[in-house]
């Protein structure tokens, strides 16, 4: 169990290397230097600012301290506005960007495990249907599209929820739900069929023979175990809420650090997006290790298969 | 068989005879005609299959059948709504949205294709070349393509279009470099189960090589997973070209994509909400089409999911 997490945790730290050195180098590639979009400057102080910045160090010397510095939760400073960090970026907008993305996860999880455990129960009648069409148009929507949508009818047409910024709970229903319909639909087919398969099994009959109510057999012993795939799906399912949040918070106009992220793509900030993108790939990569540790916690069968694997 | 006691009106032993037990009652059908079959009871992958040779055929003949061309301005006509003239309407530069749409439809699809296409062919050889010859070279080859996996698609694919900078041919880029790990892994994982079967012995002993092997035998018979994943990675990358377009990363004016215009129209919903309403519409119907036929040729394809 213990070689399998370290082995796990060893790759994650692989694909971290290879983002934060790909983005590394990209950047260099960018057009321009950081100071381009300027006034001309005289030569001097362009010098100065390359020293102060380490820009006038060779590359190696510069990567490594990047490196560094991104150990030390130091994701550098933005060369758009003076002052400001990637760091004081992330502290403003991250909050807001995780209650955002915590209640659209709440949302698409608990409907979505719904949906999907009604559609088991009542395999092949009409809320088994309704529930797969649901999904399939869940998936096939986009959710920018959804944000229009949900904009264009609840905001200006029947004008009952606000139609951007981030004051009140009212401001947030629209954008989690928007964020959260792509997941609700995918964990509503997961749900669906992994519901289906555990109900096929044999220690249902039992429980159903022993004279259990349905209410219990579903509840206790069916959705318990058909969680599993769901639980799996948590570290896709934070990736997509995390990227479906730039332009989520951009349409709604929320002080998000996607938001943030979108104007300093915009803007062609690229120490911001180049911070940004490496704060986001060590959440996510952590999230999808922590689900991956957790998933072997509470399933037994995965340690077996885990020194398998080892072996 | 002895005769039953049963009700002899509902029961009748029909007996057996050796030479019918031999002999096959159905037509023997091939895999691909057989698939099809199953395939054509789905209703929404049929509807779906309609859906899509309808929207390639607007896309083909869309933009020749207005006689509006989908890059003129025409300011005095701007934010005009749908009507006789302008069956789509105008947007705020007079030009006209059903032109646009169709225009719009050739270029996310070949997007998506071509995406595709080319997670298709790294991913064939990548994952054949792995699953083939096994050992150390699958164990590098893989570990590399883990190491990539995990990273986050959407980031990778910003950054590689912030730094290469917009355009039709930096985004499909952008898109396969980081697309063919799932097509690969697909491949391997068949190609590893197909490679021990006795067919790949026999062509071996007729004296097939390595080459003829896997392209001959193990890639044709891995073609229905392959096909699925196909099927679902297209309509991934026309998602994916509409999400750089709002990021403002999309393809240079006056090229229309689908994203590009809804991207603009967006501003405009509460006035002019048709700007965005076709485009949108039509995204979502690419997307639908394509996911319902992969989920039809997913449950056609493997024997296993029939009933």
């Amino acid at each position: 169990m213990i070689k399998y997490f370290g082995k796990r945790f060893f790759y994650m730290f692989l694909s971290l290397l290879v983002i934060i050195t790909a983005t590394f180098f990209l950047m260099r590639l960018a057009p321009g230097n950081p100071f381009t979009s300027e006034k001309q400057l005289p030569p001097e102080i362009e010098a100065n600012l390359n020293a102060h910045y380490g820009l006038d160090q060779p590359w190696y010397v510069q990567y490594f301290d990047y490196l560094k510095r991104i150990a030390t939760w130091d994701f550098g400073p933005s060369f758009k506005y003076k002052g400001q960090t990637v760091n004081d970026i992330i502290s403003e907008g991250f909050p807001v960007s995780l209650a955002l993305g915590i209640e659209a996860i709440f949302i698409a999880l608990a409907l979505g495990v719904l949906l999907g455990v009604l559609a088991a129960l009542y395999h092949n009648k009409w809320q088994d249907y309704s529930s797969m069409i649901f999904a399939v148009v869940g998936i096939s929507v986009p959710s920018f599209i959804m944000a229009a949508l949900l904009q264009y009818i609840f905001a200006i047409k029947l004008q009952v929820l606000p139609v951007a910024r981030w004051d009140s709970f009212a401001h947030t229903i629209l954008p989690a739900l928007a964020l959260a319909t792509t997941p609700l639909a995918f964990i509503a087919r997961l749900t669906r069929s992994s519901m289906l398969e555990v109900l096929s099994n044999d220690y249902i009959k039992t429980a159903k023979a022993k004279g259990l109510s349905r209410g219990v057999i579903t509840v206790k012993h069916a959705v318990r175990n058909a969680m599993m795939p769901v639980v799996s799906y948590l570290g896709p399912l934070s990736a997509g809420i995390i990227t479906g949040s730039f332009v989520i918070e951009k349409i709604f106009g929320i002080p998000g650090l996607g938001s943030h992220f979108v104007t300093s793509i915009q803007n062609r900030d690229y120490t911001v997006i180049m911070g940004v993108t490496v704060f986001y790939s060590i959440l996510l990569l952590l999230s999808i290790f922590i689900v991956d540790i957790i998933y072997g916690l509470i399933d037994p069968r995965i340690k077996l298969r885990a020194h398998k694997k080892g072996a | 068989m002895s005769a039953l006691p049963n009700k002899k009106d509902k029961f009748v032993v029909v007996g057996s005879q050796a030479d019918h037990a031999e002999k096959i009652n159905k037509p023997s059908l091939s895999f691909w005609k057989e698939a099809w079959l199953h395939f054509k009871k789905n209703k929404l992958a049929m509807f779906g299959a309609l859906l899509l040779i309808v929207l390639i055929t607007m896309a083909a003949i869309g933009p020749h059948i207005v006689k509006y061309d989908y890059a003129t301005n025409d300011l005095m006509n701007s934010n005009q709504p749908p009507s006789k003239e302008h069956w789509f309407g105008t947007d705020d530069l007079g030009r006209d949205v059903f032109a646009r749409t169709w225009e719009g439809a050739r270029i996310s699809l070949f997007i998506g294709i071509a995406a595709a296409l080319i997670d298709l062919a790294i991913g064939i050889i990548w994952g054949g070349i792995a699953g083939y010859k096994g050992g150390r070279v699958d164990e590098i080859m893989m570990r590399i393509a883990d190491i990539l996996y995990g990273i986050p698609n959407l980031l990778m694919i910003i950054i590689l279009m912030v730094v290469l900078g917009q355009g039709l041919g930096t985004m499909i880029l952008a898109m396969t470099i980081t697309g063919w790990i799932g097509m690969a892994r697909i491949v391997r994982g068949q190609v590893l189960q197909l490679k021990t079967q006795e067919f790949v012995l026999a062509s071996r002993t007729l004296g097939a090589d390595s080459r003829r092997i896997l392209f001959k035998h193990l890639i044709p018979n891995s073609m229905g997973p392959i096909l699925v994943t196909l099927t679902l990675t297209i309509p991934t990358a026309i998602f994916t070209e509409a999400f750089l377009s709002f990021l403002g990363l999309g393809l240079n004016p006056p090229l229309a994509s689908w994203g590009t215009m809804a991207s603009d129209g967006l501003p405009a919903l509460e006035y002019f909400p048709w700007r965005l309403f076709f485009p949108a519409t039509f995204i979502c119907l690419t997307i639908f089409a394509f996911n319902v036929i992969g989920d039809g040729l997913r449950d056609a394809l493997d024997p296993r999911l029939r009933k």
